[in-house]
């Protein structure tokens, strides 16, 4: 099976990502929790792309390019509140 | 095996070790500007590696097969590394940007010249208009 490495490397990347949940959880400031938000987006995105070469569909890596886009506006528009505006 | 397969795990390998140790900087670091930049950076190099091995495994599934939805995985898994490589480091440089302005300063920093230039833009402006005249 030519697959199989995939589904590990899957595994520990969401490994990976309890690990910066956790972060998320216990972040003592609120810019904490939005770096854990920016990392976890990014290891989803890792995720999505070994999840579709794992199942052999092209349709999972597509969700990927549009997850990437809308998280970036997500943490974006979080950074511009948390300073106070469009400054 | 062959050389394929190799290589396939060899990226794998990268790509899980400096997306392991990007989680684990969040828990190592002191401040919020240093939990960034550990994140950050380790996380995007592993992704760049993740993409790398699903290349490889869809570019040798061409050779093998000469399926198009091979050639289709690879070249729409570049364009998602394109993109986070385009969103990530801006994302990053916004949440310092506001962590900064918030309020929080920097642990352990012997020099801060971002808040030195603040106050000298704001500052300079009238004390030059009081010496002038």
């Amino acid at each position: 099976m030519m697959s199989d490495p995939f589904f590990y490397a899957a595994l520990l990347t969401a490994i990976a990502g309890l690990i910066t949940m956790l972060r998320m959880l216990i972040g003592p400031t609120v810019p904490d929790r939005v770096v854990g938000l920016d990392t976890l987006n990014t290891i989803v995105v890792a995720l999505m792309i070994l999840l579709g070469a794992a199942y052999d569909r092209t349709i999972y890596i597509d969700i990927a390019i549009v997850y990437a886009i809308l998280s970036y506006i997500g943490t974006l528009i979080i950074a511009k509140y948390l300073q106070g505006g469009l400054s | 095996m062959n050389g394929i397969d190799y290589l396939v795990y060899t990226f794998l390998g990268i790509s899980v070790t400096f997306n392991m140790l990007g989680s684990i900087a969040l828990h190592r670091f002191p401040d919020v500007y240093t939990r960034l930049h550990g994140a950050t950076k380790s996380t995007t190099f592993g992704t760049i590696f993740a993409v790398f091995a699903v290349m490889a495994h869809a570019f040798y599934r061409l050779h093998v097969t000469g399926d198009p939805k091979y050639l289709q995985m690879s070249l729409h898994s570049l364009v998602a590394l394109v993109a986070l490589l385009l969103t990530n480091p801006t994302g990053a440089h916004a949440i310092a940007k506001a962590a900064y302005l918030t309020g929080y300063k920097p642990k352990k920093a012997v020099v801060d010249s971002y808040e030195s230039r603040i106050a000298g833009h704001v500052k300079a402006e009238p004390e030059e208009g009081e010496v002038k005249p």
